[in-house]
């Protein structure tokens, strides 16, 4: 598993490469608040394209950094997902709550402001 | 209902093992043609069932043991997943979707299990552990065959 994180304006893109399971997330988890914290950022973008494998571990770190960006007036959307994490993403009710788009231009945006 | 073959793996509870539980179960599954969206489910299914069995059965100790048998009948693929842990109190509640009340949990594991396999047996004692068991047929061309 992989992750990059990069600052684009006022937003943070979260990239994870690879087999996003347990092993996986509690790693994520502190790297990405740590970042978060440290920049002062608060709109995320999960870009999904280099995730090979998800699950509901997986799908509890999107979800808590969700709950995390709307704690703090933030907002949050997801791209570039493959179909079958899609299938998942639906299924798992995710995409009630974030906006999920084809693309990460698409996604930034949605979010809008801050990509200069 | 015949039997053709059967795979044992005695797994301890590290979050690594639930990648090496799934690609087993997906390697051994592969002998009969289920398609790739098939074998997707079939991995999540057994990532679900194995993180469950590391995070609740054994509470992220690193040294309980889970037990993984997948058997293929000539009519369906089962697949046994069973840990010696805390066990669950109440089976309705657990198959409660975002029963959780960890903020960083869907409850989404049983969800996933119930959606990707036709069927899901789980038995647990509290205090004695929890065994889940999944099934899922055979893609129907192999059926004909055997
Ligand atoms: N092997 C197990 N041993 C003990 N308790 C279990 C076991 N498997 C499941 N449970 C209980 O059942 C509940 C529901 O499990 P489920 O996998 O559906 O959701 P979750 O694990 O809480 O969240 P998620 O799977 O989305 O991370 C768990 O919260 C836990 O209380
Ligand atoms: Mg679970």
């Amino acid at each position: 598993m992989g992750l990059n994180l990069k600052r684009l304006g006022n937003i943070m893109l979260i990239e994870v490469c690879g087999e996003f399971d347990l092993s996986a997330a509690d790693y994520c988890r502190q790297e990405i608040d740590q970042k978060i914290r440290a920049e002062g950022i608060k709109d995320i973008l999960f870009d999904l394209e280099k995730v090979a494998f998800i699950d509901s571990s997986g799908l509890g770190v999107i979800l808590g950094r969700y709950r995390k960006a709307k704690e703090n007036g933030g907002r949050m959307a997801i791209s570039n997902a493959n179909p079958r994490i899609t299938k998942i993403l639906e299924l798992s009710g995710i995409t009630r709550l974030i906006p999920v788009y084809p693309t990460t231009s698409q996604a930034l945006r949605f979010l809008g402001r801050g990509v200069g | 209902m015949r039997l053709r073959n059967r795979m044992k793996l005695e797994l301890l509870s590290l979050p690594g093992n639930v990648r090496l539980a799934r690609i087993a179960v997906a390697a051994f599954a592969s002998e009969v043609d289920y398609n790739v969206s098939d074998l997707e489910e079939i991995k999540v299914a057994v990532s679900e069932a194995v993180s469950n069995a590391i995070t609740h059965g054994y509470q992220q100790k690193k040294d309980g043991v889970i037990s993984l048998t997948a058997t293929l009948f000539t009519d369906a693929l089962e697949i046994v997943v069973q840990d010696h842990g805390k066990g669950i109190d109440d089976l309705e509640q657990a198959f409660e979707p975002n029963s959780s009340s960890d903020p960083e949990r869907m409850g989404l594991g049983f969800v996933f299990m119930r959606s990707f396999m036709d069927k899901v047996d789980v038995v647990s004692e509290p205090g004695q552990g929890t065994t889940v068991k999944l099934r899922k047929k055979l893609p129907d061309k192999v059926q004909a065959e055997t």
